[in-house]
């Protein structure tokens, strides 16, 4: 079999004094204890990286893939497949606003419109200050509830552009 | 109906706390079983009960069950409450208002099945409900209903809660487990099947989350209960998902086969200024479009079927008279495109292609050969995909043309020469998504499509 050697540029070497084996030592226990193979526990603990460092990069990538005893590659290709791991530093506020069609029939194009001039970028851009990035997604079951984002993976239901405005202020 | 059977937070607003669900007969089918019931009770009384997956495919669950080999171990119960399909949020409403009937049903189905360790796979978006079902499993622990030697029997169970993070296909049952395994949410070729070499290669049922619901008050009342609602065919009841143009969208519950489409529209609140329907989608975008004809239409599974469309989970969005049926199909194959793997190629190729064929005609560019053209594309996936989101992206395409088909022409006349058309901000922003997405710029990522 061929053995896959895979080179990783580590372009920020301060910040491997930040590991999360030591930091998160408790959950990362509960996480591998869940399964029976260390492979399974390699999404939840890309969220725990994620959460540490803000998005998934190399260093990120590098210690799940120790934990997980996996090749650094593989756990790449998850983090590219899975469209909730962020490859890019993102803004301090991801709002994902949806624009399928059940949303959309509500509105939501009008809607992700506002967002991007209120916040003056458009989906798929992070506000120069680094505070939010704007992205559209596909349903995310609260339908019933449109037009409909998430916020950092907390829902917010039933939005306006006043209460957009509301809430983008409040943030900022 | 009197009661609901499984949106019971409507009857009772605090059943998501264990001592209101114990209260009103709460865990009572679960000490029932662990109590005195042999495995293959359980599975008898819900194969009685002709209990069908409701996931989707509307399997019996009963006999899903028995399918599993009874001397190999450990087995696996794997609960899919990945809700992705557009349109579709009962789950979400089950796992946040009445978690303790779902965590009942997974016990019952995992005992059924002699598994000691049941995996509850939640897409990642549902982090908030999520929280409210580990506390609920946290108490389920605390109050002996889970763990070691359950209410003193030899029995032990172990429910864990798995989020996944954000692929539409991880609802397909082996690209769940392929997840679940820490892989690409891919679909596997079966056989083996789930039953016989599921989740690790070991035996594993797969259950959808309001299918597991419906277990608990089987069990407790029997079989018999269970058949007053519904059908011969379709027993038992049903949480109706209605969005899109009607004034009250939200999950309605109701008997299978008893009511029309018509009747659960009105029960939505009606249509908004009770403008007429123009179509139905009564799965979400993976079913085939019903024109208005078919508001007449029972609501079960062989109804539903006979009228040219599927019941499927039963989450219907609603057209009206305003909608624009191609910007519409275009919509759904996006998101198909959007969620596709990549694992075959004429699900990957085709959803790219119709899209682009969308895209060409939305934009006032296209021709009366691009509707042709776009027939060509989905009769060429029918069929011929690995998987069933493959085939589903196949349904916006063919049967939008087939039942609005001079509409189609009309839009391309209308809108001939790229003229300006509301469409365009909403084109230009999922192109320049896409755009990022290849550069790597901050945005969309990779994606699974």
């Amino acid at each position: 079999m061929r053995k896959v050697f895979y080179v990783l540029h580590v372009t920020n070497y301060a910040r491997q004094d930040i590991m999360l084996k030591e930091k998160h030592a408790t959950e990362i226990e509960a996480i591998l204890a869940k399964y029976p193979t260390k492979r399974s526990a390699v999404m939840p603990l890309l969220y725990v990286a994620q959460q540490e460092y803000g998005f998934c990069d190399e260093q990120a990538i590098r210690e799940v893939a120790e934990l997980t005893a996996l090749d650094p590659t593989e756990v790449k290709s998850i983090v590219g497949f899975y469209t909730m791991f962020f490859e890019e530093k993102t803004g301090q506020y991801v709002i994902e606003v949806c624009d399928d069609l059940p949303c959309a029939l509500r509105g939501a194009d009008k809607f992700v419109q506002h967002c991007e001039h209120k916040l003056g970028i458009r989906a798929g851009q992070t506000t120069p200050d680094g505070k939010f990035t704007l992205r559209t997604v596909m349903c995310i079951a609260a339908c019933d509830r449109a037009p409909v984002a998430q916020v950092n993976r907390e829902y917010k239901y039933s939005l306006t552009p006043e209460s957009f405005d509301k809430m983008v202020d409040e943030l900022k | 109906m009197d009661k609901h059977v499984l949106l019971r937070d409507l009857d009772t607003p605090n059943i998501r706390e264990l001592n209101v669900y114990q209260a009103n007969e709460g865990y009572a089918a679960w000490r029932k079983a662990v109590g005195g019931m042999k495995p293959d009770e359980v599975i008898q009384v819900v194969k009685d009960s002709g209990l069908r997956g409701r996931g989707g495919a509307g399997f019996p669950a009963g006999v899903k069950w028995s399918f599993l080999p009874k001397d190999v171990f450990p087995k696996y119960v794997v609960v899919n409450g990945d809700e992705s399909e557009a349109g579709t949020f009962k789950d979400h409403q089950l796992i946040e208002k009445n978690p303790h009937q779902v965590i009942e049903g997974v016990a019952l189905c995992a005992y059924a099945v002699q598994a000691a360790t049941a995996y509850i796979y939640l897409r990642g978006e549902f982090y908030e409900p999520s929280r409210v079902l580990q506390q609920a499993l946290d108490e389920a622990y605390a109050a002996g209903l889970l763990g070691k030697n359950i209410q003193g029997s030899t029995y032990s169970l172990d429910i864990y809660i798995h989020l996944g993070a954000g692929a539409y296909i991880c609802g397909e049952e082996t690209a769940l487990l392929e997840s679940l395994e820490g892989k690409l949410g891919q679909p596997r070729l079966r056989p083996p099947f789930p039953a016989v070499q599921g989740l690790y290669a070991k035996p594993t049922v797969i259950n959808n989350i309001e299918t597991l619901a419906n277990v608990p008050p089987i069990v407790l009342n029997g079989a018999q209960w269970y058949r007053q609602f519904g059908t011969e065919k379709s027993p038992g009841t049903k949480i109706f998902c209605v969005s899109g143009r009607v004034n009250k969208p939200g999950n309605y519950e109701l008997p299978l086969g008893k009511h029309t489409i018509r009747e659960l529209i009105e029960l939505a609140g009606g249509t908004i200024d009770g403008r007429p329907v123009k179509g139905i989608l009564p799965a979400g975008s993976s079913a085939p479009i019903l024109p208005a004809s078919a508001l007449d239409t029972k609501l079960d599974y062989e109804s539903v079927q006979a009228a040219g469309s599927i019941l499927g989970s039963a989450s219907f969005v609603i057209l009206d008279d305003t909608v624009d049926i191609v910007w519409a199909a275009r919509k759904m194959v996006r998101f198909f495109k959007h969620e596709s793997c990549g694992k075959c190629t004429p699900c990957r190729e085709g959803t790219h292609w119709a899209l682009k064929l969308y895209d060409k005609i939305v934009s006032g560019h296209g021709s009366l050969h691009d509707i042709i053209m776009l027939l060509e594309v989905g009769n060429g996936m029918a069929n011929k995909c690995f998987c069933l989101l493959g085939e589903f992206a196949t349904s916006p395409i063919l049967s939008t043309i087939k039942h609005f088909r001079t509409e189609y022409e009309q839009f391309v006349r209308e809108h001939q020469g790229g003229r300006a058309n509301g469409y365009h901000d909403e084109l230009m922003r999922d192109h320049a998504i896409v755009d990022h997405a290849i550069a790597g710029a901050p945005g969309e990522h990779g994606s699974s499509g």
